[in-house]
C-alpha cells in the first residue's frame, strides 16, 4: 500500500492519473484547476510523458483525441468556461467511441462567471457536453481520497466501454488539502484492437472517425452506443447511503455539498430529525433505484446543489414525483452553511 | 528564537506557510511586539489569508492583503500598502510568500529594501508528506527554485510536517531524520518545528524549538467546514 500523503485535490488528480498509467496531459490553465496542470509540468518529463499546455482548449481536447487513437490513456483538464469550448471535440470522442478523461473543476458561471467554487455544470456534463446523442461517464468526487480514486476508476471505466468519462468536481475539491493514500499504479493489459497504431501490413488498418456516409450505419452505430448505455447503467452506477435505514428526509447531494450536508445529519439527528442521505459517485449512470427505493419509504427529499437547481431534475425523474423534492441552494462562489441545510431540512420535515 | 524585523515564510506549494504566517503574527502580537501581516500569495485562488482577517482584526494585527482576495476577480495583483512594510520599520512585519518559484518570484519587487536594511529571517517551510518533497534532495531542489526566483537566500528551516487532521506525534518524530539531512545539506539551522498545539504535550523534551500551531483548527474549519461521518456504504 502506498503510503499516506498530503495532497491537494487537483494534485492527486494528476498524480493518480500517473499511476494509472496515463503518459498523455493536454491543457490550458484556468483557475480553479491549475494546480493539475502545474503538477504535471513538473511529473510528466521526469517519467517520460508527455505533458504539453496547448494554444486553446480546443486544441487541447483534440490532441487527447489523436493520443487516444492510439490506444493510450490521454487527459485534458479545465474549468467550466474551459469544458465549454471542449465540448465539441468531446463530442467527436464519444462519435469515435473513444475513450479519454476529462476533469472538470467547475466554478461559477455562465459566461465568465467567476473562479469561486460551482456545480453548475451538471446539466452539460450528464446530458451530453457536446452535440448529438451521447453520453460519457461522469463522476463526483467529495473528498480528495476519491478525486485519486474515482481519476483511476474513470480511466479504466471509459477503456471498458470505450468512451470519454468526466471527473466532475467542483472548485472546493480541486482547492483543498486532505490526507490521501494513492491507488497502486494500474497494470495496462486491455487488448485495444480497435487502436490505430499501424499495421506492420499485417492486418487490416483501422479507422478513427465520427463521420458516417451512410445514414443506416450512422443509425445503427447511435443504437448500438445506447445499447451499450444501458449495460452502464444496470452496473457501473455508484452511490454511497449516510443514515439512510431510518430515515424520514433524504438529502442527495454531491461534492462539497455532500460533506455539508453530512455536518447538517449529524446535528438533525442531535435534534431527533430522521434524515440520511443518498450520494450520488456516478453522476451518469444515475443512482434511480436506490432514490425510488427511498421513495417508498421517506416522506421528502432535499436537493442541497451549488446551483439554481440541476440535479433536482433528475432526483425528480428517479422518484417519478412520488414525494416531495425540495432545493437548498447557493451560487456565485457560496457554499451553504450546515446551518442552512438544516433549516432546509426541519422545513421539509414539517 | 529572537524574532527578526521581517520574517518571510516561503516553501513548496501547500507546505503550510500561511497557517504557519498567521500563528507566527499571533505569537508575535502575544510577545507584546506591534506586528503587521502581508499576503503576498498571487497563485492560490482560495483559502486565503483573507478568511482570518476578522480573526486577525479582534487580535488587533492588520492583515496587508490582496483588494481582489476572495473575490471572482483572477488577478495576480499586490496592493500597494506592501510598500509599508519595508519603509515603515517600526512594526513587525510577517509575509506569506506564494508557493514554489511561481509564488516567490512576487517578493522579487521588494528584496532590495528587505537586503538593505537587514534585519530579516527568511524561512523555508517544509513537509515530509507532500508528495514533491519527501526528500531532502527533492527539498533542496525547490528551496534553490524560490530562492533563484525571487533573489533571497534562505537563513532558516521549519520543520511544518503533517497530514492535516490525520497527524499524529509519531509523524513529527519521523520526520526529524529528514530535517536532519535538509539542514546539513543546506547548512541552514532548524528555526522551528510546527505541530499542531494538541501534540505538543507528547512532543516536548524530544525535539527543539517546538512551536505550537492553535490557529490550526480554526483553519480547516475555514477549508472544509466537515467532520468525518461514518458511512453506510
Amino acid at each position: 500500500m502506498q503510503e499516506k500523503v498530503l495532497m491537494k485535490g487537483n494534485e492527486a488528480i494528476a498524480e493518480a492519473a500517473i499511476l494509472a498509467g496515463c503518459r498523455h496531459y493536454f491543457g490550458y490553465p484556468i483557475t480553479p484547476q491549475t494546480e493539475v496542470a502545474a503538477y504535471m509540468a513538473k511529473r510528466m518529463p521526469k517519467i517520460g510523458g508527455t505533458f504539453l499546455q496547448a494554444e486553446s482548449e480546443i486544441a487541447a481536447i483534440n490532441m487527447v483525441y489523436g493520443v487516444a487513437s492510439t490506444g493510450k490513456r490521454a487527459m485534458t483538464s479545465s474549468s467550466s468556461p474551459g469544458i465549454s469550448l471542449k465540448t465539441e471535440g468531446i463530442s467527436y470522442l464519444a462519435g469515435a467511441d473513444l475513450p479519454a478523461l476529462i476533469v472538470n473543476v467547475q466554478r461559477g458561471g455562465p459566461g465568465l462567471g467567476g473562479i469561486q467554487p460551482s456545480q453548475s455544470d451538471y446539466f452539460l456534463a450528464t446530458r451530453g457536453p457536446g452535440h448529438g446523442d451521447f453520453h460519457v461517464l461522469v463522476f463526483a468526487p467529495s473528498s480528495v481520497q476519491e478525486m485519486a480514486d474515482l481519476t483511476s476508476l474513470a480511466f479504466d471505466l471509459a477503456e471498458k466501454y470505450r468512451m470519454p468519462a468526466m471527473l466532475l468536481a467542483d472548485g472546493t475539491m480541486g482547492q483543498m488539502m486532505e490526507p490521501v493514500v494513492l491507488p497502486e499504479p494500474t497494470e495496462l493489459t486491455r487488448e485495444k484492437p480497435w487502436a490505430v497504431t499501424g499495421t506492420k501490413c499485417a492486418r487490416e488498418h483501422n479507422i478513427i472517425n465520427s463521420l458516417y456516409l451512410s445514414p443506416q450505419e450512422l443509425e445503427r452505430l447511435n443504437i448500438e452506443r445506447f445499447e451499450r448505455y444501458k449495460t452502464i447503467e444496470a452496473t457501473e452506477t455508484r452511490w454511497e447511503s449516510f443514515m439512510m435505514d431510518d430515515a424520514e428526509i433524504c438529502i442527495v447531494s454531491c461534492g462539497i455539498t455532500a460533506r455539508v450536508s453530512r455536518n447538517a445529519i449529524v446535528e438533525a439527528r442531535k435534534q431527533g430529525i430522521k434524515v440520511g442521505m443518498i450520494r450520488p459517485i456516478t453522476l451518469w449512470p444515475f443512482p434511480e433505484k436506490p432514490l425510488l427505493e427511498a421513495a417508498e419509504k421517506v416522506k421528502a427529499f432535499v436537493c442541497v446543489e451549488l446551483n439554481m437547481g440541476q440535479m433536482i431534475q433528475d432526483v425528480e425523474l428517479a422518484i417519478k414525483c412520488r414525494k416531495p423534492v425540495s432545493l437548498c441552494s447557493r451560487v456565485g462562489g457560496m457554499i451553504p452553511s450546515p446551518e442552512e441545510v438544516l433549516a432546509a431540512i426541519k422545513q421539509a420535515n414539517e | 528564537m529572537k524574532p527578526k524585523r521581517l520574517t518571510l515564510f516561503a516553501g513548496h506549494y501547500g507546505s503550510g506557510k500561511t497557517n504557519i504566517a498567521l500563528n507566527y503574527a499571533l505569537y508575535l502580537k502575544e510577545c507584546g511586539l506591534p506586528v503587521v501581516i502581508a499576503d503576498l500569495d498571487i497563485v492560490n485562488p482560495y483559502f486565503r489569508m483573507k478568511d482570518s482577517e476578522e480573526y486577525l482584526r479582534k487580535h488587533g494585527i492588520e492583515l496587508i492583503s490582496s483588494p481582489y482576495a476572495n473575490s471572482n476577480l483572477d488577478v495576480p495583483a499586490m496592493p500597494k500598502e506592501i510598500y509599508g512594510i519595508t519603509s515603515d520599520r517600526s512594526r513587525y512585519g510577517v509575509l506569506d510568500i506564494g508557493g514554489d518559484d511561481r509564488g516567490a518570484l512576487a517578493l522579487g519587487r521588494y528584496v532590495p529594501e528587505i537586503l538593505e536594511e537587514n534585519d530579516y529571517e527568511m524561512l523555508l517551510v517544509a513537509n515530509r508528506s507532500r508528495p514533491l518533497t519527501r526528500t531532502a534532495a527533492d527539498t533542496i531542489g525547490v528551496m534553490r527554485e524560490i530562492e533563484e526566483a525571487c533573489g533571497i537566500r534562505f537563513t532558516g528551516i521549519v520543520n511544518n510536517t503533517n497530514l492535516g487532521p490525520d497527524t499524529t506525534a509519531q509523524d513529527v518524530k519521523d520526520s526529524l531524520p529528514y530535517i536532519q539531512e535538509l539542514s546539513e545539506s543546506s547548512g541552514l539551522p532548524v528555526r522551528m518545528t510546527c505541530v499542531r498545539h494538541d501534540l505538543c504535550g507528547e512532543l516536548e523534551g524530544q525535539i527543539e524549538n517546538l512551536f505550537p500551531l492553535h490557529l490550526q483548527e480554526l483553519y480547516y474549519m475555514l477549508k472544509t467546514e466537515v467532520p468525518n461521518g461514518e458511512a453506510d456504504i
